[in-house]
């Protein structure tokens, strides 16, 4: 083992021994400190090697990983989601008075999960990273064993994993027998292929992605599971588990079907690359792929009055419109990708972060009826809601509008005009459910009364927790600030996200 | 620099008014009148400079400034400002100073928010009037719906809710239409040139197929003509223009409609002159038919501030009118119209605001012999609907009559039918005002007349429209430059 791939997997060996760490910590002690300061640490250390790994790139571990700026770009949103779901946890799990520390040990399995998905390079690793986010994921979808509704939402997310790494699975096996390799990045071989079994394995191994990523048609568990999970979790599903995938997508399927140009195949002309055989069907395949999620995540939502519901449709319609930029192809698809996902999981984790310090000890604050007048109630909270809410609408001064900016951009540089105007359309649609929400933050407290009813989903009273946090509260201040930041001077960013992908924005 | 002064003095001023409003409401009431004021006193600076500069300088631009924003992406935060932005930053701030008034003893709730969403308007109204870069125009753009919206839903009348999202998802899809438009163009752009730009001045003379050139086109003018609004794309603004509170529908009937109006002129047609042209008859047809359509709309309201509304669909079908005619007349009655709509519609809304504040209904058939109690009221109210059927001596009459002589030669079907429209609007106008204030009284009302407020600040709009209607010259020769410049721009584009 070389040096650089000492240093390289640094990033990865701080998060596995945090995690080991922690559950020692959790194996001694019965309160939550103890873990969530461990937790804090090492994922702050794995974004110190993750800085320092920087200096080396591209390097790879063998046969199943390899690191470029790309990778580790992603490692850092994962951590850094992480840290902020960590955070926005601890004041939510206080308030249940629940014992924390597996919950942080199980959040760093999957954080080292995400981090093994975004890098892998082979159907192994790649099935490895999966599985240890999915597996912990079980685990913390139902966390809150006294509510019925998360048990059932694991038992849910439990099968519908399992059926869809079992596709995942018999699709790489397939591609391996056509086509001989297990390397992610020679898929384009098995799309040119001539036989049946490769296309098929492809195709099966969508499914998989798919799932994981929620596009429509594999987005069903959506709205079950964020209602059912933790609000915290929900939104590290929302972000960290999509995000991961969305990164190897980018990767492994840009070069095999959308163009050359994708960062393992550094060739930078737009356009063409594979179009013979099947692969040419593939473009289409995502086509299809994003434009439906775009329309039923956002018509779903419309007329969904759970917030933790409207949410995970949001995060569909979100998912469809990454996929706009994806399609794009070439290094300027892999730009808008990226700076992308850093709006989305900004905004992202906000929203829940919000969600997540409303919630009471009895149940989370997913009813639309709690956050009536709440800019009455507590105008700080209130306006960082909105501004959440507008920057997932994609609106000015906000993270979302650069973001849909930029996607646009990227849509219309491959001329993807069809996509282009589907995405127009539907951030409009988007736009009625979202300010939905806003106006009944700002409506008065007129149906406080109505919502009278004792310990129901609805009541003002239930939502009278205890006032947030120092923490939950500044990583939420920390959040609304980089929305604003990044709606309003996004260059640093974009200029950061310059030097790793060629031609620079 | 002094431009971007347009825009943060409101920003700046909201919210320190948010701020301060939590200690006395009466401090966001001044912050925001002050705000308007610095800017009224900052157009006048202009203007006054604008009056003594020489005619042929190098820039189209009185004042400008550029500075990197997003480099990678080819932004700049470019704002210019020729005669045109100058008057119609002029009317923002009239504008807003009346509308604060109207609305300083009517909204009693939310004050300081209610202010901070009405300096927003103004802020994003402004930009809209000065961005040169195509990216912070769509930026400004989208920036004024918010607080639009939150102006209609939290401090309109009965039907805001269903009004405010109406409004909001019209105009939204068009200037998303828009968005699109703008990168498809920066698109086409970098194509040709190699360079990656949004800067309106370098984007212009784009050689592109007519196909795109006019799908371009019509991705910028769905915005534009939601906004005017162009029949049959107005439905929104009935609803939106009765449910706002009084500074809501002044705002909006004053100003944004007037974005589109100005969007049209400095956008859509130097930037896709052939399109325009080919687009012309087409526009010219939907202007005639929204000026006659709005005019029996409105004859057929009982709803007062609906009835204003749908004059506003007429009124505003001339300035489509002017724009599409492609001569310097009628150029400069498009622009005057919107100065004049601007003022006088305006007043009305405050007028209707006004007395709605009293009887607490705008159903015509319950009011009746007003004048008798409220003798003020209807003679502001008279002015005023002489006005909008567009009388002589009044500035409506310069602006209209501009824009049919203009049109004459280019297509004089058009102008007669358009004349058509004169002809209703004095239906409906008196109508209105024989509705209200003569007849018996059919209720019996126990109310006082305009406060001193209320008729200083129509006495100012009705004084404005009889000087420039007499008068109408500086504001012609404010905009005269920028008029010409744009036909070139258009008969220029014939090649392409």
């Amino acid at each position: 083992m070389s040096a650089t791939t000492v240093v390289g997997l640094l990033p990865l060996g701080v998060l596995a021994v945090a995690g080991i760490v922690v559950l020692m910590l959790a194996a001694f002690s019965r309160r939550i400190m103890p873990a969530f300061v461990a937790t804090l640490a090492g994922l702050a250390a794995a974004l110190a090697c993750t800085g320092v790994a920087w200096l080396r790139v591209p390097y790879a571990a063998g046969a199943l990983l390899s690191f470029d700026g790309f990778v580790l770009f992603g490692i850092v949103l994962i951590a850094a989601a992480a840290i902020f779901v960590a955070v926005s946890s601890w004041a939510y799990l206080a308030g249940g008075k629940d014992n924390g520390g597996e919950y942080y040990f199980l959040l760093l399995v999957a954080t080292l999960g995400g981090c093994i998905l975004a890098a892998s390079s082979a159907f192994a690793s790649f099935f490895l990273g999966l599985e240890m986010l999915s597996v912990s994921l079980y685990a913390l979808i139902g966390w809150r064993r006294d509510r019925g509704i998360g048990t059932e939402a694991a038992i849910k997310y439990l099968i519908l994993a399992g059926a869809s790494s079992a596709f995942l699975l018999f699709g790489m096996a397939l591609v391996y027998a056509a086509t001989g390799t297990m390397d992610l990045f020679r898929l384009a071989a098995a799309a040119t292929g001539q036989g049946i079994l490769a296309p098929v394995g492809l195709g099966m191994m969508l499914v998989g992605i798919g799932f994981k990523l929620a596009v429509v048609p594999f987005h069903l568990w959506t709205p079950d599971i964020y209602d059912g999970a933790p609000a915290p979790v929900a939104g590290y599903i929302a972000t960290v588990s999509k995000g991961a995938m969305v990164v190897v997508l980018a990767r492994a399927f840009t070069p095999a079907f959308i163009g050359p140009g994708g960062t393992a195949g550094a060739a930078a002309t737009m356009a063409g690359g594979a179009a013979n055989g099947l692969a040419a069907g593939f473009p289409w395949v995502f086509t299809v792929i994003a434009a439906l999620s775009m329309f039923a995540g956002n018509l779903l939502a419309l007329r969904e009055a759970n917030i933790k519901r409207l949410l995970a449709y949001s995060s569909i319609a979100h998912l469809g419109y990454v996929l706009v930029a994806f399609l794009a192809g070439g290094q300027q698809a892999l730009r808008a990708v990226a700076f992308y996902l850093v709006t989305y999981f900004v905004t992202t984790l906000g929203a829940f972060a919000v969600v997540a310090a409303l919630s009471s000890k009895e149940r989370d604050a997913d009813a639309i009826g709690d956050y009536r007048g709440l800019a009455g109630r507590r105008p700080w909270i209130a306006a960082i809601f909105t501004t959440m809410l507008l920057s997932l609408a994609g609106l000015p001064l906000t993270a979302g509008f650069v973001g849909k900016f930029v996607i646009l951009t990227a849509g219309a540089g491959a001329q993807l005009w069809a996509l282009a105007v589907i995405l127009a359309v539907n951030s409009t649609i988007s736009i009625f459910y979202y300010l939905r929400v806003v106006s009944a933050m700002f409506r008065g407290p007129e149906t406080a009364a109505l919502a009278g009813t004792p310990g129901g989903r609805g009541s003002a009273a239930a939502l009278a927790s205890p006032a947030i946090p120092f923490l939950a509260a500044l990583a939420v201040a920390v959040l609304t600030l980089a929305v604003v930041a990044l709606g309003v001077y996004p260059s640093p960013v974009l200029a950061f996200i310059g030097t790793f992908t060629t031609g620079g924005f | 620099m002094i431009l971007i002064l347009f825009v943060t003095v409101p920003l700046v001023f909201g919210l320190a008014g948010w701020g301060l409003g939590r200690l006395r409401t009466s401090l966001s009431r001044w912050l925001a009148l002050a705000a308007n004021a610095v800017n009224l006193c900052l157009s006048a600076v202009l203007w006054i400079g604008a009056a003594g500069a020489g005619p042929a300088a190098g820039s189209p631009w009185l004042a400008e400034m550029k500075a990197p924003w997003i480099p990678g992406l080819g932004i700049s935060f470019g704002l210019g400002m020729d005669g045109l932005s100058l008057a119609l930053l002029a009317l923002t701030a009239f504008l807003g100073i009346a509308s604060v008034l109207a609305s300083w003893t009517g909204i009693k709730e939310r004050v300081g928010f209610f202010h901070l969403n009405l300096s927003l308007v103004l802020a994003g109204v402004n930009g809209v009037f000065l961005a040169t870069d195509l990216f912070l125009f769509a930026f400004f753009w989208e920036l004024m719906l918010i607080p639009m919206y939150f102006l209609i839903d939290l401090w309109g009348h009965e039907n805001r809710h269903k009004a405010a999202v109406k409004f909001f998802l019209f105009t939204q899809i068009g200037g998303l239409l828009m968005l699109v438009s703008i990168i498809g163009l920066a698109v086409v752009h970098g194509m040709v040139s190699g360079a990656w730009t949004f800067d309106s001045r370098e984007l212009m003379g784009t050689a592109m197929s007519p196909v795109v050139g006019m799908l371009l086109m019509l991705g910028f003018f769905a915005a534009f003509a939601v906004k005017l609004p162009m029949f049959p794309l107005h439905t929104w603004l009935p609803d939106a223009h009765t449910e706002a509170p009084t500074a809501g529908s002044v705002i909006l009937a004053g100003l944004l409609l007037k974005t589109g109006g100005y969007g049209l002129i400095r956008f859509a047609l130097p930037l896709f002159p052939a399109a325009s042209r080919a687009f012309a008859p087409v526009a010219i047809g939907l202007a005639v038919a929204g000026i006659i359509y709005g005019g029996i709309m409105a004859f057929s309201q009982k709803d007062m501030k609906r009835l204003v509304a749908y004059t506003s669909v007429s009124h505003l079908g001339f300035v489509l009118l002017g724009v599409y005619a492609f001569t310097s007349l009628a150029l400069s009655g498009a622009i005057l119209q919107m100065v004049s709509h601007g003022i006088s519609t305006g007043a009305t809304f405050i007028l209707v605001g006004a007395l709605q504040d009293r009887i607490h209904t705008r159903d015509l058939d319950r009011m009746g012999g007003l004048w008798k109690q409220v003798p003020r009221m209807g003679a502001a109210a008279l002015v005023l609907a002489m006005a909008l059927v567009g009388l002589p001596g009044l500035v409506n009459f310069v602006a209209e009559f501009l824009v049919l002589l203009g049109l004459w030669p280019v297509s004089p079907v058009a102008t007669v039918l358009a004349g058509v429209g004169l002809v209703i609007a004095t239906v409906y106008a008196l109508r209105m005002f024989q509705a209200a204030f003569h007849g018996g009284p059919r209720e019996k009302w126990n109310i006082s007349d305009l406060s001193a407020v209320e008729t200083a600040v129509l006495f100012v709009m009705i004084a404005l429209l009889v000087v420039l209607g007499v008068f109408p010259q500086p504001v012609l020769r404010l905009v005269e430059r920028a008029v010409s410049g744009v036909l070139a721009l258009v008969s220029a584009g014939g090649a392409a």
